[in-house]
């Protein structure tokens, strides 16, 4: 689909509602930002914006396999350190590789709400990531989308291709310098994960209390094949949605969702779904969630179209206060016969009986909470590479963690 | 170290302990013989101070100190341990991480070795542990944790003969039964049903508790005896001193 027509269907989705979410007043939020100019190395960030990099999980230090920067609208830096790995910013990826076209708003339609229609009527920013065939990294890609200005709209658009036998981790944290006031964030991230291709790709909320933010993402995987797609939220947000989408093309592909959310205010509305379209592939959604007063809607959806396909849904959440609420939504639509979908949910408080099993070992209630919450919320993320695991640890380990406040 | 004056205790509406009293003393471990249902592992709940143990009369003293209304933890803090019959899973929580919980200056990696528990550091607490698994994940928790009085509720129920000889060595070491009598200072209490336990491990004094009060106390070894012979039936309107 040519450009001018992909600009005309987000025109006319510029007023429609998501199916999901609070709905938010776009226009409320300044369109334009200003352009900020490349830097030469990571280190020369002002040093506000690495401590919000690293609180999302992003450690500018330390081996990686390259990165991505960007503040608000503009790629400030962006390269690759391994042989066989492209990355680029969209808008440059679309000018030099006229491939790109059979990718670019391929998975996630430009029409599905009025926040993919703002990303594509508004020039391109965001990622492209490509592993060429055979590229296998061991180090994480890590990328960061930073909101620096207040009142910003930030329209991301990543592009991740991991072609036959390849392997990327790819880690982005979005965030926002911890005095930030409101904010939109819109994301749209496609990932298509070839055959016999491997990748994870974890995406570390950590944003204001007065950000909101729509992410939109959708992957699709071929036979063989197998995405790991891992989502954090751990501090306060106004305002979050998604449900992005795992298709599973091709036979003994695998998917794996793994959500961590803790919210103490706000409304979250957080859930994937996979496809199951081809015979023996298998998926899985854990989702672990924990308010202490926000709203959490956690939603985990798998769709089984033909035989001898394996998934299950866990949605397992805690209310650690009086006040906060979680829905738990998990879905099985199964096609046809001779599938295999399992869910298991529950919403309910921390045991009594572990509380006290802590406090006789001297812990007092406090303590004792937040030691259940932190190994409640420790999900044990397969096929991380240890250096991305470690930081995810760390995130889940923060001081602010425990019950009660 | 330890004394239990007239102690009644209900859960909800029911009245289970009916004025127990008790005395153990600096160095002295007692076990706690009695029918299922009569008041053992509620006694020894009350002492290490589960909520849903409602004292309504009488007072525990430890080390001197009135702790019938001291809250669980500082209970603990003060020197209190006890190794639970049936203990929850702790979902994220690994064994070794457990021991610095219990105490960060605890040596972890000789508990485990005494417990023949190495392998199991980086598990989950309790999570798909055997009956054997459980009771020495219990023991090595208090090792580490070093109580002055530690309460044990069955070690010995579900036990293979490995497990038991290696659980009634940890509780010789907690209650100092490694030591000569005159330098030991710690004291402990322990369940047991058919004391099988005891053949590894030494106990001082024996208590039977029928019915929520205690109608026996003497040498482990008579009681024991005399309850093969006649049953705990045996037990009431015995003369011996209490």
């Amino acid at each position: 689909m040519s450009m001018s027509r992909l600009e005309e269907k987000a025109k006319k989705a510029k007023d429609k509602e998501a199916a999901l979410g609070t709905d938010i007043d776009i226009d409320s939020y300044e369109a334009e930002s200003e352009e900020m100019g490349e830097i030469e190395a990571l280190e020369m960030l002002p040093e506000d914006v690495q401590t919000a990099a690293l609180s999302a999980g992003v450690s500018l230090t330390g081996e990686s396999a390259g990165d991505y920067f960007q503040v608000d609208q503009s790629a400030v830096h962006r390269g690759s350190s391994v042989e066989g790995i492209e990355v680029m910013d969209i808008g440059t990826a679309l000018r030099e590789h006229s491939y790109l076209a059979d990718y670019y708003w391929k998975l996630v339609p430009i029409d599905t709400d009025k926040y993919t229609a703002d990303v594509g009527m508004h020039p391109p920013a965001g990622y492209f990531i490509r592993a060429k065939p055979g590229t296998v990294s061991t180090f994480p890609l890590k990328t960061c989308l930073f909101m620096g200005g207040k009142n910003k709209r930030q329209r991301v658009h990543n592009v991740v291709i991991a072609e036959e036998g390849s392997r990327l981790h790819i880690i982005t944290g979005c965030t926002t310098p911890s005095h930030a006031g409101r904010g939109l964030h819109l994301g749209v991230s496609e990932v298509y994960v070839k055959k016999n291709a491997h990748v994870t790709f974890t995406m570390v909320h950590n944003w204001g209390e007065e950000v909101e933010v729509r992410p939109r993402g959708a992957s699709r995987v071929e036979a063989g094949g197998s995405i790991s797609e891992n989502y954090i939220t751990l501090t306060p947000v106004k305002s979050l949605q998604a449900f992005p989408t795992a298709t599973l093309a091709g036979e003994g592909a695998v998917a794996s969702f793994n959500t961590i959310m803790y919210a103490r205010r706000g409304n979250i509305d957080i859930g994937n779904q996979t496809i199951l379209e081809a015979p023996r592939t298998s998926a899985e959604s854990i989702a672990r969630v924990v308010s202490t007063g926000g709203e959490i809607i956690n939603r985990g959806r798998m769709v089984g179209k033909v035989p001898d396909v394996r998934a299950h849904v866990e949605c397992v959440g805690l209310i650690l206060t009086e006040k906060g609420r979680i829905y738990s939504i998990p879905e099985l639509d199964g096609w046809c016969g001779g599938l295999d979908m399992s869910h298991e949910a529950a919403v309910g408080k921390i045991s009594q009986v572990e509380l006290e099993y802590l406090m006789a070992r001297g812990l007092s209630t406090d303590e004792a909470t937040s030691v259940i919450v932190r190994g409640f919320l420790d999900v044990e993320i397969k096929g991380l590479p240890p250096a991305l695991k470690e930081e995810i640890q760390k995130i889940t380990k923060l001081e602010e963690i425990h019950g009660g406040s | 170290m330890l004394k239990i004056e007239d102690l009644w205790v209900s859960i909800g509406d029911k009245q289970v302990l009916k004025g127990v009293n008790m005395s153990v003393g600096e160095g002295e471990t007692h076990a706690l013989f009695g029918p299922n249902g009569c008041g053992k592992t509620t006694l020894l709940s009350t002492i290490a101070g589960i909520p849903r143990y409602q004292v309504n009369e009488g007072t525990i003293w430890f080390k001197g100190v009135d702790i019938t209304r001291m809250p669980m933890h500082e209970r603990a803090r003060l020197g209190i341990g006890i190794a639970f019959q049936h203990p929850p899973t702790i979902r994220g929580l690994k064994v070794s991480d457990m021991i610095k919980l219990c105490n960060p200056q605890a040596d972890a990696g000789k508990i485990l070795k005494d417990l023949d528990f190495v392998e199991f550091a980086d598990r989950e607490v309790n999570r798909g542990f055997s009956g054997g698994e459980v009771k020495r994940s219990e023991m090595v928790q208090l090792l580490a944790q070093e109580p002055d009085f530690v309460m044990l509720d069955e070690p010995d129920s579900g036990v293979d003969l490995e497990n038991i000889k290696v659980i009634g060595r940890a509780i010789n070491v907690l209650t100092q039964k490694d030591q000569k009598p005159s330098a030991r200072k710690k004291s402990g209490v322990i369940i047991t049903h058919f004391g099988h336990i005891l053949d590894y491990m030494s106990a001082d004094k024996a208590h039977v508790m029928i019915e929520g009060t205690i109608v026996c106390s003497g040498s482990p070894r008579e009681i024991l005896e005399q309850i093969k012979v006649n049953g705990y039936e045996g037990c009431v309107g015995c003369l011996c001193p209490v």
